[in-house]
């Protein structure tokens, strides 16, 4: 979240696209309904069924699933046609007048530079048009044919109101009375948030719409406001957290995983460190090599220096164009090309795309291990054929599976301390209250054991690679269970020449003298102690930041970019909602998103970005610098603004024997797939009281579809997909509408997703269902929009 | 002493089910297997062993689609059915702050009170042959805690206090709605019992059965029959099983002082 | 000192019509059930709203005691929650005390179908040596063009989502150790 959930309560207007709050987050909900008590806030709610949410909502509109960067781009046209942004912070605080290359250009569904023999971009004319100094040009008066606003507004031109209802599913009229209940935000003294989540991150192109609601709200100023902001609720409790720590294209704090170009530290750096493209930019990532360095120092200890580059040849490099994301490593493994597997806390036979595939990768590996609190489906995934019934019938005998499996118990979480990071980006830490049952242990344990006596193997018997295995620092009090306040400690960084905790990455130096192994998190444990057990109460603004209540990153800032709240002067755009002021020495309020003394007119207010303004137009994506709406993989109609390139041309789709995509003659129906509020993902079928609550397994349907085909309340379905197929009882509903698309009535069915054959209540895993598609840019599996038939039983 | 109570705005419900859990972990019942059918209410009804049910009704008002969700549980009346049907000393008992208590170890499982209650709450269970249902968690209000479910609710939904304050509260966020165009909008605090300590705020309170609340809730005349002409014979019987449970107090009461 | 139960106990009058006290036997039939816990502060495991818990154990954390967890509610000090929770927040007693919960090591071994115990030692003695066979098979120092790469192609890592900060930094230096470069985590579902 660029905000934060206590945030959430000083909006006028609430958008909830792509999430369902009041049914996945509830308590996070509360905030909505403050908004709405304390300042008569108005909820809009765009989705393809009535839900929850919609149940409390002052708007509700009917959509299409995965045509949401449709309904937002109609929005950024509604927004300018009718002159509704905010003016002086469009011009202030985004990239509008900044000149683009000429050549750019978009038509027939392609942006310039499109080589359809590789199927990829070439980015040189998205690019700024420089001055002698390596500048971008502007145009202040945003009206040069080459500037971001006027490109932008060309691009949005086709989406009417009447395109955007042809496309989305809901009546023109629909789009209208929600796009002004959104746009009264552009008015300095009004703000808009938006809540979303999986419903906008598991397309084919998603990235591309979290950018359009970015623009968005960027047009109406609602960017580092109170009550403003793009907000993502994130689904796991510390899923956020875990990002931060790193993922396959990056190491911990954003920092990115070395390519096999960048042979040295230096290469990397000169890759990664980016340069200022104008005069008064902070550009705050100049201080890349402080933060890396000390990163290396904190990983490799006495074995990092500065004539070894701090050790930067250990870490593992990854091709320039290589991919070892979830659908890459799963695919490879399903070519058997992997031997051994590692899970933590996850569940991929239930939880990762295409079920059916994942089951025949796993049967390949050699051996896996996996840490839990209850066994899953991954983990007793050999007994599919039997556990799983009628769905795996085909799938080997266990006899014929050679995988080697250990379970291993963990600790859960209220047997251990650390710290998990929420939505809102806080850090809290948590106490121990129990000791695991049993001969459970907590994962810390659990992960140094294995990691030790590997190490150990390779002193005693030596072997390939062992230098990056050796050179990594586990110097923990107790190495065999390392402390977690000693790691969290280790993660804040320390000079490693006095020993003492930094206060912030302010303080950390890129020639070795300094150690930490997640930038962002410098400040979370100082010389003062552990931040992060903060409970201090205390509210000085009035807007919910609660700087004493545990620590947030970065630099415990509770609003990101909120310098934008304030004009060139530093005046606030609201006076009654003032994250930051300047007094004429200094900030005060929330952590300024600025330089704590530096005047307002000194650097733009986007500090991180070499812009210094934030991007509408952004040459960072792969399929384009503005978003465009295509179509999902699997779709019902060609897309209706170029129907030769209906979906994204640049989704990633795996095309092997087990990755069939259906067509719309055989599966005529758009399928999307959620969660209910009784469960949690796949844990709570092991609970009671969830179990209890949804013990059932259903589909929704809609009425008129269900009389279409004589289905009624209870009846059992069967949906199929080009990959499978769930079975259940039909929840026969008005509250899913069919939708007019092309002058074709389309029909979607909901398909909840907690069950499995393993639990104390049971029923199908729905991810039977879904495609191998995913976003190129994030790797997401495209849950939201795939085509399924629907049959009764 | 003043009358606690708990206020349901109906407006402010997701129908997440925090309060049914919420009560149910805290009086430590059996969490039972829902059924299926054709609604995310997957508790039928009240039992013995779920004292606290959402609603959900799926209905189109006016021509916009709506999904009405409201909490249902005892309602405290202040002129209680149950009570007056009760002959069982010291099974239901309306304490000082309103809250009307059933006292399982003095219930004789007769269910003249399900009969008497006219929002059909309590719940007999076929295994204790005892009563069950919502106590507004007398035993946390009173150390100073709020009931359960009200606690839990994330939205605000419920609160809790005294039925005054909360009756004003009611008008007030009624008057609100119908300023902003909900004509129906209304409060729902049973006047035909004397005032429940449960007050309802209803968008529709024309139509409170969408919402599963009585049009009109009144004692039935079988209890109020016995309240009347019978209520003599009955509080024979009554004194006698006081008498017993002054017994009881006389033999356990050291006990219970001397293990604090 | 004022015993904190008796400030606890149903303290107030009952009465009946008749005006007998019936106190006793209601307090004896409503003891608070957390009137004599220790009370942990932690965050719910669940999703990432970040509702703050109390965890209230019996047993005092002596010696010989094992706590168990008899409730857990919302953390009234948390701006994030203020006390309330919802349906599967309010229920993780259920979650923690669990007949479900995994006690001890399993093992499953190839080709059988059904689950063994494995001591803890063995199974990391086997695994470490599964490890380690992987990574003798296809660790590449280089890459196919002399470039120096040290990854680990053949060995995968998913999780950490539910996982603490400092368990996942821990899976930060465990895999960067071993070369490992496929990795991911709930956030890419």
């Amino acid at each position: 979240m660029t905000n934060g959930w206590t945030d959430v309560a000083n909006a006028d207007v609430v958008l909830v696209m792509g999430g369902n709050p009041a049914e996945n987050h509830p308590v996070g909900f509360r905030f909505v309904m403050e908004a709405r008590r304390k300042r008569n806030a108005k909820l809009v709610v765009i989705d393809p069924r009535f839900n929850r949410t919609s149940a409390v909502a002052d708007l509700y509109v009917p959509m299409r699933a995965g045509t949401d960067i449709a309904f937002l781009g109609g929005i950024i046209h509604y927004t300018l046609e009718k002159k509704l942004f905010h003016d002086e912070y469009v011009k202030l605080h985004t990239n509008a007048a900044f000149l683009i290359k000429d050549g750019f250009d978009f038509a027939e569904g392609y942006f310039s530079g499109w080589n359809a023999e590789k199927k990829n971009y070439d980015r040189a004319s998205w690019q700024y048009d420089l001055d002698a100094q390596g500048h971008a040009k502007v145009d202040p008066t945003l009206e040069n044919p080459r500037c971001v606003f006027q490109l932008m507004k060309k691009h949005y031109a086709r989406y009417t109101p009447q395109a955007v209802a042809n496309i989305v599913g809901c009546t023109a009229e629909e789009f209208e009375s929600a796009a002004a209940i959104i746009c009264s935000t552009g008015k300095p003294d009004r703000s808009g948030t938006i809540l979303y989540a999986l419903g906008w991150t598991q397309h084919s192109h998603s990235v591309q719409l979290i950018h359009t609601a970015a623009m968005m709200q960027l047009l109406l100023g609602n960017i580092g406001r109170p009550g403003g902001g793009v907000n993502a609720q994130r689904g796991h409790s510390n899923i956020q957290g875990s990002t931060d720590m790193g993922s396959w294209n990056n190491l911990p704090g954003y920092l990115k995983i070395p390519r096999a170009n960048h042979a040295t530290l230096d290469d990397w750096l000169k890759a990664y460190t980016p340069k200022a493209l104008r005069p008064n930019s902070m550009n705050y990532w100049k201080n890349t090599p402080a933060f890396m360095t000390s990163l290396l120092k904190a990983y490799y200890g006495k074995s990092a220096s500065k004539q070894n580059g701090f050790a930067y040849e250990n870490l593992p490099k990854a091709g320039e164009t290589e991919n070892y994301g979830w659908g890459s490593f799963f695919d490879q493994m399903h070519k058997g090309a992997i031997d051994g597997f590692i899970s933590f806390g996850m569940n991929p036979v239930a939880n990762g795309p295409n079920t059916p595939k994942m089951l025949e990768a796993l049967a390949k590996l050699k051996w896996m291990v996996m840490v839990e609190n209850f066994e899953t489906e991954t983990a007793t995934f050999w007994d599919a054929k039997k556990l799983g019934d009628k769905y795996y019938s085909t799938y080997k005998d266990p006899k014929q599976i050679d995988t080697e499996v250990f379970l291993l118990p963990a600790a859960c979480f209220a047997e251990k301390d650390g710290t998990f990071v929420n939505s809102s980006r806080w850090l809290q830490w948590k106490r121990a209250a129990l000791p695991p049952p049993g001969d459970a242990k907590p994962d810390q344990e659990i992960i140094a054991r294995i990691f030790l006596r590997v190490r150990e193997l390779y002193e005693k018997e030596g072997g390939r690679g062992a230098r990056p295995l050796l050179d990594m620092t586990w110097d923990y009090t107790n190495p065999i269970s390392p402390s977690l306040e000693e790691v969290a400690r280790e993660s804040n960084g320390r000079d490693v020449n006095t020993g003492k905790q930094v206060a912030g990455f302010g303080e950390l130096r890129d020639d070795g003298s300094t150690a930490c192994g997640c930038w962002i998190y410098s400040g979370s444990w100082t010389e003062a102690g552990n931040m992060m057990a903060r409970r201090g109460q205390e509210d000085p603004t009035g807007l919910g930041l609660f700087p004493g209540y545990s620590w947030s990153w970065p630099a415990n800032r509770r609003i990101l970019y909120n310098r934008a709240s304030a004009d060139a002067e530093g005046k606030g755009f609201d006076p009654a909602r003032t994250p930051i002021r300047w007094d004429g020495t200094r900030w005060s309020g929330d952590v300024a998103d600025y330089k704590g003394d530096a005047k307002p007119t000194d650097f733009g207010a986007f500090i991180m970005l070499p812009e210094g303004v934030a991007k509408l137009f952004a040459a960072d994506l792969l399929e384009g610098p503005f978003p465009e709406h295509y179509e999902p993989v699997e779709s019902p109609v060609a897309n209706p603004l170029h129907k030769s390139v209906s979906s994204n041309p640049m989704a990633t789709v795996f095309k092997g024997p087990l990755d069939p995509l259906g067509d719309v003659k055989e599966f005529p129906y758009v399928a999307i797939t959620y969660r209910l509020t009784e469960h949690f993902h796949y844990w709570t079928k092991h609970v009671a009281s969830s179990a209890g609550l949804q013990s059932n397994f259903f589909v929704e349907v809609p009425a008129q579809l269900a009389k279409e085909k004589g289905i009624k309340g209870g009846d059992l379905v069967r949906v199929r997909s080009a990959r499978g197929s769930v079975e259940g009882p039909a929840l026969v509903t008005k509250r899913i509408r069919p939708l007019k698309v092309e002058g074709k009535t389309i029909y979607q069915v909901g398909i909840p997703i907690h069950w499995g054959f393993i639990g104390r209540t049971r029923g199908p895993l729905v991810n039977n269902l879904t495609p191998s598609a995913y976003d190129p840019n994030s790797g997401t599996p495209e849950y939201k929009g795939f085509l399924v038939s629907l049959e009764k039983l | 002493m003043q009358t606690v109570a708990k206020l349901i705005d109906t407006t402010l419900c997701i129908g997440c089910k925090a309060c049914e859990v919420a009560c149910q972990e805290w009086n430590d019942q059996e969490f039972t297997m829902g059924v299926f059918n054709n609604t995310y209410q997957t508790m039928p009804d009240l039992a013995p062993n779920f004292w606290n049910l959402i609603k959900f009704n799926e209905l189109e008002i006016d021509g916009a689609q709506s999904w009405l969700m409201a909490k249902y549980q005892c309602m405290h009346c202040a002129d209680a059915g149950c009570i007056a049907a009760c002959p069982a000393p010291g099974a239901i008992m309306r304490l000082p702050n309103g809250i009307v208590d059933f006292a399982q170890d003095h219930c004789i499982g007769c269910g003249y009170c399900i009969t008497g209650c006219p929002f059909d709450v309590p719940r007999l269970c076929a295994k204790t042959k005892k009563v069950y249902k919502c106590s507004l968690c007398s035993d946390r209000v009173a150390v100073g805690l709020e009931p359960s479910c009200i606690k839990a609710c994330p939205t605000s939904c419920l609160t809790f206090g005294s039925r005054d304050d909360l009756k004003f509260a009611a008008d007030k966020r009624a008057a609100d709605l119908r300023k902003s165009g909900f004509q129906q909008a209304g409060v729902y605090d049973g006047p035909g019992v004397g005032g429940t300590n449960v007050i309802y705020v209803l968008k529709h309170a024309d139509r409170p059965t969408d919402y599963g609340l009585p049009k009109n809730p009144s004692i039935p005349w079988t209890v109020q029959l016995w309240k009347g002409p019978v209520k003599l014979l009955g509080n024979l019987v009554f004194v006698g099983g006081l008498l017993a449970a002054f017994v009881h107090f006389i033999r356990v009461g050291p006990k219970e002082s001397h293990d604090e | 000192m004022t015993s904190r139960r008796d400030f606890i106990r149903t303290g107030v009058a009952v009465t009946t019509a008749l005006g007998f006290d019936l106190r006793p036997a209601i307090a004896a039939a409503r003891e608070l059930k957390i009137s004599r816990t220790t009370q942990t502060n932690s965050v719910c495991p669940y999703c990432a709203v970040g509702c703050s818990v109390v965890i209230h154990t019996l047993g005092d954390k002596a010696r010989n005691v094992r706590p168990t967890v008899v409730h857990v509610e919302g953390d009234p000090d948390s701006p994030i929650n203020r006390g309330t929770l919802c349906s599967k927040g309010i229920s993780l007693k259920e979650f923690i005390v669990n007949d479900r919960r995994l006690t001890q090591p399993l093992h499953r071994a190839p080709g059988s179908a059904e689950w063994k115990p494995m001591a803890w030692d063995d199974a990391v003695e086997r695994i470490a040596r599964h490890i380690k066979n992987t990574r003798d098979k296809g660790f590449a120092e280089k890459d196919s063009q002399g470039r120096t790469v040290n990854r680990l192609p053949n060995l995968a890592m998913i999780g950490g989502c539910t996982d603490t900060n400092e368990i996942n930094y821990l899976i930060s230096k465990f895999r960067f150790g071993l070369g490992i470069l496929s990795y991911e985590n709930q956030s890419r579902l």
